[in-house]
């Protein structure tokens, strides 16, 4: 059995050094432009494929800060949690694009607007 | 200050008769008889069960029969079966009773016990020999009303006629349970079945409105006396930690209240114990129809005349004479209880008589002189006569059944027709000879018509008491002014209705028959038995007085020797004794000038035989001189002129507004109906409105205010998906912006 001690050193051997905040911010400032980008998609799109993908990008942005913020401290729980993550979105996605089918065949359109009059 | 007088009666009568009797076979105790009554309770013969639930038979078939839709006289054939079979036993109760009470145990009902208490309640009976007393005449009554009702129903065969003789077993039933219960618990179900029983027979022709508001009168009425009456069984209970008479009687607790009772001293007996007779007595009033709870019983005349002669005339009414005589023991160790029974019974008899005096209504008439002798029997009660009391009520069952069930054949054969005005020579019409000798003897008895009435030695008895017991004289008076009106009242419908030139005219209630058609149909064969049977009935009950005449006064004397009713303590013995020898001037000595126990220098018995017997007469009398028929003018009496005219039309003329107003009898229902049914109607009202505006409204607003808040947010769900969008961005990003805020305050970002 290996002491958490022996453990910490074969991570060292694998990764020669941590990553430091200036090896650390490209990562998060690409991360932060794909949320942007889906965000903004998101809103100002009203194609109904367009604003899934939008949202599958913010998705993937979260993922990728969680990643590198896991390689920065040297701990696996952010890559782990990307796993669930990308499961997860994967259910989604199958849901998501049987209803935006299912939305497609009533109103022979993918415009969010078309479904205005669910309102309150 | 008068009632201080009248306790003194008690107090300083007893004493002496203590000092006289220690040396007697009384043991010298107030209060061994009483615990010699109820050392040996025993345990009763299991047959003596079918007494009770024969007539309860007799409500199931009957419902079933109107289940089953039966349209035959099957219902009442049935009942008057059942009862018939259930008096048969209970004449063998009362032939096999060997001198123990006993109880009969049917199932466990309460029995529970806590710590070292205990509260048992069970469906059990309790037979001693005011018991067998009583259930002797509610039996025997029952079977013959129920023959009578068989013929006097019969224009209601199918489901109205299964209603009735369901509800009359049902009836017979419930008193059965309150007369033979073992428990106080037993007793106030009888009490509430009977009440129940007797609002649906009064409401019976539910579809006339007068009816139904009787009915509803009868039972609220009655709720207040009844709230009397279960406050004084918790009482009983609080108290004396039992409500099973065996136990109850043999308390040690009360019979160390009898005995300071018995010697004047109430200072011991605390206020608590006290009460329980107070309470009791306010339900006896209730039930019994006393002054000023007896407004229900003349409206429940609405109801089928055998349901007035059984329930409201012969025994639902005097189940409050049984609670007072079976919880004497309670009465005598309250200083008040018995003193206000014996006042307010004597002025419901004086009221009722003057009411009655004035009414036309021949059921009315009786309904009102029912009350007055139910009055007669509290006031007997009151002054500690509780042979008086049952002796009266015995013979007035007899005759007032009877009363009311031959005015009921007149009722039935002149098409409802109750006004004595327009009724007259009913007695001589063909077919109707027997309704009108029954009658006459009926109206002796309820008169006291000297020796040859059993009503005029039962209410004898009751008079001369009110004079041997010191400090009633006034009370003794009363009663017998209230007895000549009585004899005067009573031969007043005797004359106008039975004799005279023939005349009828016929009332509302044809049953289908036409109108123009009308001729008088005779009782038949069922209604004259009844009749015969109990005229025979009231006239034999004369030996009763004789039975026993030495000993206890009667017969009716050594049924409630042999019970809790029993007021056989040493006073009472003393009282007797006295009237051999000179000893009751000794007793009553000190009470006043008067020496009580006399009547115009007379023994009370001898002089009241006197005085009574010549009232009832001079009272028929009277009533002969201005309701008498026009052929006996030449005889002085005979005032009446034709049919409905008479000499007491003049008279009544010059009386001012007096007869008027006993007709609408004094006005005391419009009395309650100011100062409690108005009153309690707009505090209704008002309290309608509360609810309606205040509560309703806050229950509203409570559902209002989040419809408010939901029409004004209700515009941002717009159905622009982009706009949600935005709106959770905005959202997100004055979160961020806030923690942000947050956390630079707190310190910064380490």
């Amino acid at each position: 059995m290996m002491h958490a001690f022996e453990t910490l050193q074969l991570a060292q051997l694998a990764f020669p050094a941590e990553m430091n905040n200036s090896v650390l911010a490209p990562y998060l400032f690409v991360s932060a432009a794909m949320f942007c980008i889906g965000l903004i998609g998101f809103m100002t799109r009203k194609n109904m494929i367009i604003m899934f993908l939008c949202t599958e990008l913010m998705f993937q942005a979260a993922g990728l800060s969680l990643i590198a913020f896991g390689r920065h401290h040297l701990g696996s729980d952010g890559q782990t949690f990307v796993i669930f993550v990308l499961t997860v979105a994967a259910a989604e996605a199958a849901m998501a694009l049987a209803l935006v089918v299912l939305l497609f065949r009533h109103r022979e359109s993918l415009s969010a607007s078309a479904w205005k009059e669910l309102n309150g | 200050m008068m009632t201080a007088s009248i306790l003194s009666s008690f107090t300083s009568f007893v004493s002496p008769a203590m000092v006289s009797d220690a040396s007697g076979d009384h043991g010298g105790n107030a209060s061994a008889h009483l615990a010699n009554m109820v050392e040996h309770v025993g345990i009763g013969p299991k047959w003596v069960l079918l007494i009770v639930f024969l007539p309860l038979l007799g409500f199931v078939l009957n419902a079933i029969y109107a289940a089953t839709s039966n349209k035959t006289k099957l219902p009442a054939w049935t009942t008057i079966a059942l009862l018939a079979a259930s008096f048969i036993a209970t004449l063998a109760m009362f032939l096999s009773y060997e001198g123990t009470p006993y109880t009969v145990h049917a199932f466990d009902w309460f029995n529970l016990h806590y710590g070292d208490k205990s509260f048992v309640a069970n469906f059990s009976f309790y037979v001693d020999k005011l018991t067998i007393l009583w259930m002797l005449f509610v039996t025997g009554l029952a079977t013959l009303i129920a023959l009578y009702a068989s013929e006097y129903m019969s224009h209601d065969i199918g489901a109205g006629y299964c209603r009735f003789f369901a509800a009359f077993g049902l009836f017979v039933f419930s008193m059965s349970c309150l007369v033979m219960g073992d428990n106080m618990l037993m007793l106030y179900l009888g009490w509430e079945g009977v009440g129940l029983c007797s609002y649906l027979l009064i409401g019976y022709f539910y579809k006339k409105p007068s009816a139904v508001a009787a009915a509803k009168k009868a039972f609220i009425v009655n709720r207040i006396g009844d709230l009397g009456l279960a406050l004084g069984i918790y009482l009983t209970f609080v108290h004396f930690g039992t409500i099973q008479y065996a136990e109850l009687f043999a308390n040690e607790t009360l019979h160390n209240y009898i005995n300071a009772a018995a010697v004047g001293d109430f200072s011991g007996i605390p206020g608590e114990a006290q009460w329980i007779a107070l309470l009791l007595m306010i339900g006896a009033f209730g039930k019994s129809a006393q002054f000023p709870l007896y407004v229900w019983l003349p409206d429940a005349m609405e109801g089928p005349t055998p349901v007035s002669a059984l329930i409201h005339a012969a025994t639902m009414v005097t189940a409050g004479v049984y609670l007072i005589a079976r919880f004497y023991p309670v009465f005598l160790i309250s200083e008040n209880a018995l003193p206000i029974v014996a006042w307010i019974g004597t002025i419901t008899a004086f009221l009722a008589a003057t009411i009655g005096m004035a009414q036309f209504d021949i059921k009315r008439i009786m309904a009102y002189s029912t009350v007055s002798q139910l009055g007669y029997m509290f006031a007997a009660l009151g002054m500690l006569s509780t042979t008086g009391a049952a002796f009266h009520v015995l013979t007035h069952a007899f005759f007032k059944a009877l009363l009311f069930l031959a005015c009921g054949a007149v009722m039935h054969g002149f098409a409802g027709q109750l006004d004595l005005r327009k009724l007259s020579g009913v007695a001589w019409m063909k077919g109707w000879g027997i309704v009108g000798v029954t009658m006459l003897i009926g109206c002796m008895n309820l008169a006291g018509l000297p020796y040859i009435t059993s009503g005029f030695y039962s209410k004898d008895m009751i008079l001369a008491e009110a004079f041997i017991t010191p400090g009633y004289r006034l009370i003794g008076w009363i009663l017998v002014i209230t007895a000549i009106m009585t004899a005067y009242y009573t031969f007043r419908v005797f004359f106008r209705v039975f004799l005279g030139e023939q005349h009828a005219e016929p009332g509302e209630d044809f049953h289908g028959d036409d109108k123009s058609d009308f001729h008088p149909h005779a009782p038949g064969w069922a209604v004259n038995t009844v009749l015969i049977t109990l005229a025979t009935c009231s006239m034999l009950a004369i030996s009763l007085a004789y039975i026993d005449k030495a000993e206890h006064h009667g017969w009716v004397g050594s049924m409630v020797a042999e019970s809790t009713a029993s007021f056989h303590s040493p006073y009472a013995g003393a009282v007797y004794a006295a009237h051999g020898g000179g000893e009751l001037h000794a007793v009553a000595g000190p009470v006043g000038h008067a020496a009580p126990g006399t009547v115009l220098g007379m023994d009370a018995h001898k002089g009241m035989i006197l005085v009574s017997g010549l009232g009832a007469i001079f009272g028929v009398f009277v009533a002969a001189y201005f309701h008498g028929p026009k052929g006996w003018q030449g005889l002085f009496v005979g005032g009446r002129t034709e049919a409905g005219k008479c000499r007491m039309d003049a008279v009544a003329k010059r009386m001012g507004p007096i007869p008027r107003m006993a007709e609408n009898k004094w006005y005391v229902d419009e009395f309650y109906a100011m100062v409690l049914v108005t009153p309690l109607r707009v505090i209704a009202h008002v309290f309608h409105w509360i609810d309606k505006l205040l509560l309703d409204g806050l229950v509203n607003l409570v559902g209002f205010l989040p419809r408010v808040f939901a029409w004004i947010i209700r515009p941002s769900q717009s159905g622009v998906l982009q706009g949600y969008a935005v709106s959770m961005v905005g959202g997100l990003a004055i979160l961020l912006f806030v923690v942000l805020v947050v956390v630079m305050r707190a310190g910064g970002v380490a």
